[in-house]
């Protein structure tokens, strides 16, 4: 038997919620605890995942294709974040020879 | 114990560990490794949920195009273990303990919403595919189509205009 979608095997919408929930706190705990630039922008990453999981799991729950196109924005939005981050990181990296991002206390001077 | 269940849990518990280690591991090469595995595991899941365009716009916008940029930018900065910045005892605690107490928070508030019993809507199997979803794109939601389109070529040319050098500019 083909089933239409996981829901109605059992596994119920709280289970993704607490999934996405963990995703988005890992994602908050990385851009606290390090301090590699790069990495924060991953971590970010993270966080913008887990809010497209949660709307891929509630647009699937309730049969409306509306949440996956947030999602499809959401991407577009995360692919233009990034390029243009990197490069700002690159830029930083070239006058300073340094990633961290304590280095942008700098720019309250 | 249902399968799906089972495959769902054991899903679940990869994605987690995959991130958290994408936060844990010291070297940064092996973070955008971990964080790729991640993306995977996520697409996996979306599968699961019968997303399948999603899915496979997950895999080649994620962990096609923005994972080696990211890659691409680690390689070109040699950054390495000696170099990396870390940050103080204090700050790392500081750090789990607001991690934990908003996952706390969050999980305290969702944990007594309420849901609808989940009812099969007719035709929910081809709801991920790109037929259904491109007629929604192209109807309903054409202008933040056409907007977002905008958002890509002003990200373009700031890219462009950041990476180049001052003198280049002017010349």
């Amino acid at each position: 038997m083909v089933l239409a979608t996981i829901f109605e095997s059992g596994v119920g919408i709280e289970f993704y919620m607490l999934l996405a929930t963990a995703l988005f706190v890992i994602g908050v705990f990385g851009v606290l605890y390090r301090k590699n630039a790069i990495i924060l922008l991953m971590c970010i990453e993270l966080m913008l995942n887990a809010v497209n999981l949660l709307l891929v799991a509630f647009s699937t729950y309730f049969g409306k294709a509306d949440g996956q196109l947030f999602v499809f924005f959401i991407m577009v939005v995360a692919a233009a974040e990034a390029t243009v981050g990197l490069s700002i990181l690159v830029l930083v990296f070239r006058n300073a020879r340094s990633v961290d991002i304590r280095l942008f206390n700098k720019l309250k001077d | 114990m249902s399968t799906e269940l089972i495959i769902a849990t054991v899903l679940g518990g990869l994605t987690i560990g995959s991130s958290l280690m994408v936060v844990l591991s010291h070297h940064p090469v092996r973070s955008v490794l971990y964080l790729i595995v991640t993306f995977f595991l996520i697409t996996a899941n979306y599968v699961l949920m019968n997303a399948q365009f999603i899915a496979i716009v997950n895999i080649i916008v994620y962990a096609g195009a923005i994972m080696v940029l990211f890659l691409f930018v680690l390689m070109l900065l040699n950054l390495s273990k000696e170099n990396e910045p870390r940050s103080s005892l204090f700050m790392k605690i500081a750090a789990a303990l607001a991690g934990g107490a908003l996952f706390l928070v969050l999980f305290s508030v969702l944990k007594d919403a309420v849901f609808t019993e989940y009812v099969a809507v007719p035709g929910a199997e081809s709801m991920g595919l790109v037929k259904s979803l491109g007629h929604l794109l192209f109807t309903k939601y054409v202008l933040p189509f056409e907007v977002s389109s905008i958002l890509f070529i002003a990200a373009m040319v700031g890219a462009v205009l950041l990476a180049k050098r001052d003198k280049q500019i002017i010349e």
